[in-house]
């Protein structure tokens, strides 16, 4: 074994208080872990920097999934497992439960949650183009109290996020109205199951006799950070979508995207793969405007 | 400190195969070495260490993980089984049979992991479709079988489970 589990302390103080007063008293030094499926990874291969952790499994005022009128409060301890077996996600946040089967494997899924997919912050995180398409917000929680923001601000850069570091994120916010739009997410990647994409694409859409009246683009590893591709959508917007707006989209969309070349891809593949993805979903509502 | 925190050398407390085990380890410590170290049930294997190659599946409260991405305090009070609770060798579970008669093991490093999420694939879906199956298992790699002969023999299963319910017979497990 390659990570020495005694370089790390553990405790598990088993409800939310416990957890945030011990982050109040010493803010930024306790990680919080909840599934491990991202930081037992990095323990095995010896590259774990935090000493201090908190878990966060079992406590069950972080694992729920509510449904309100308007939307669904997902506490961020909810596995992946959770929301895909779950109806109204399964119907009212049907991109979110989408990406949920295609997280790692079955093993995974019922260990990972949407918390710590989100915290991580990785720019190829499945549950991100989803979230950022729907609207979606989140809550955080303190002992100073609880604050939302628009997802679409959590991600401050790679890997870093609008959390304070004696914050810990609550819940995320699925507004149900998407349900009614057009909706689009297909990820590439080397297999199925178990591999990180290579880029993935998310999207929602309103049409109205032919014109675009709303639509919101995100997408996986086109940037450092998971992000709304909002020049993109600006070529589509108040557009009458024909053959010649898809094709400016897509030259929009390869202007705006910003991938790298990694062990996974290589930028070139990355922006050319997504502006087919994005192609595909514009031929879709195409399509389905067409049918009487 | 505030005396509700979990001492993280502490005991810990598990039930495992339906027998209740305290352990004294250290948190952070992986399930599967305190299986297979502190336990000596050794069926549970290694393979990626990075919750890839699912050879460490077992099944913790109901759910199918990779025991080699939890850390022991986590699994404090929780119901755990391992392929040891599965069958003995001279009482083998109908999974373990089906894999034997149709080919589905070889070298027996992914099998206990097979074994485990083809039982944690049927204890929530006793019909899978081959597609099913197959996302069933997954997270398992296999580099003997070519995956065929397991996929066969979760088909076999199935078979063999509706058949012994249908003559009423009882089978271990």
């Amino acid at each position: 074994m390659r990570g020495n589990a005694e370089a790390h302390e553990l405790i598990a103080p088993g409800s939310l208080t416990g957890v945030l007063e011990l982050m109040a008293r010493a803010p930024g030094e306790w990680m919080p872990i909840a599934g491990g499926t991202e930081i037992m990874v990095a323990h095995a291969a010896g590259r774990l920097r935090g000493k201090k952790l908190v878990s966060l499994w079992g406590i069950g005022e972080l694992r729920f999934i509510e449904v309100s009128g308007e939307s669904i409060a997902i506490g961020a301890g909810a596995t992946f497992r959770d929301l895909r077996m779950h109806d109204t996600v399964q119907s009212g946040a049907s991109l979110l439960a989408k990406a949920a089967t295609w997280i790692g494997s079955i093993a995974n899924q019922s260990r990972a949650t949407i918390g710590g997919n989100l915290v991580n912050g990785s720019p190829a995180a499945d549950s991100s183009p989803a979230l950022l398409v729907c609207d979606a917000e989140v809550e955080l929680i303190s002992m100073r109290g609880k604050r939302r923001i628009p997802y679409s601000s959590f991600h401050t850069g790679y890997k870093r996020n609008a959390m304070t570091p004696d914050e810990l994120l609550y819940a995320v916010h699925v507004p149900l109205r998407f349900a009614q739009h057009r909706q689009y997410l297909r990820k590439v990647g080397t297999r199925r199951a178990m591999a990180i994409s290579k880029v993935a694409l998310a999207g929602t859409a309103l049409l109205h006799g032919g014109v675009v009246s709303e639509i919101r683009l995100a997408a996986a590893s086109l940037a450092p950070l998971p992000a709304r591709l909002y020049r993109t959508e600006a070529v589509l917007h108040g557009r009458a979508l024909g053959p010649l707006a898809i094709r400016e989209a897509q030259e929009a969309l390869m202007e705006e995207a910003k991938p790298i070349d990694d062990i996974r891809s290589t930028a070139a593949y990355r922006s050319r793969v997504a502006a087919n993805l994005l192609g595909e979903f514009l031929n879709e509502l195409l399509t389905a405007e067409a049918r009487p | 400190m505030s005396e509700h925190l979990a001492n993280s050398s502490a005991g810990i407390s598990f039930i495992v195969n339906g027998e209740k085990r305290t352990v004294a380890a250290h948190g952070m410590k992986r399930l599967l070495d305190v299986l297979r170290e502190d336990l000596h049930l050794t069926g549970t294997k290694e393979g990626c260490g990075e919750g890839e190659c699912g050879s460490c599946s077992v099944r913790m409260n109901g759910e199918l993980v990779n025991s080699c991405l939890v850390p022991v305090l986590q699994a404090e009070g929780a119901t755990i089984e391992t392929v040891e609770g599965l069958g003995r060798a001279e009482a083998l579970h109908p999974i373990q049979k089906a894999f034997l008669e149709c080919g589905g093991a070889q070298c027996g490093i992914c099998t206990p992991g097979m074994l485990m999420a083809t039982a944690q694939l049927l204890a929530v879906n006793p019909h899978p479709t081959i597609g099913e199956i197959r996302e069933g298992l997954a997270g398992n790699l296999c580099r003997c079988t070519g995956f065929k002969r397991i996929f066969d023999s979760v088909a076999a299963v199935v078979v063999e489970m509706d058949a012994t319910a249908k003559t009423g017979g009882a089978h271990a497990g």
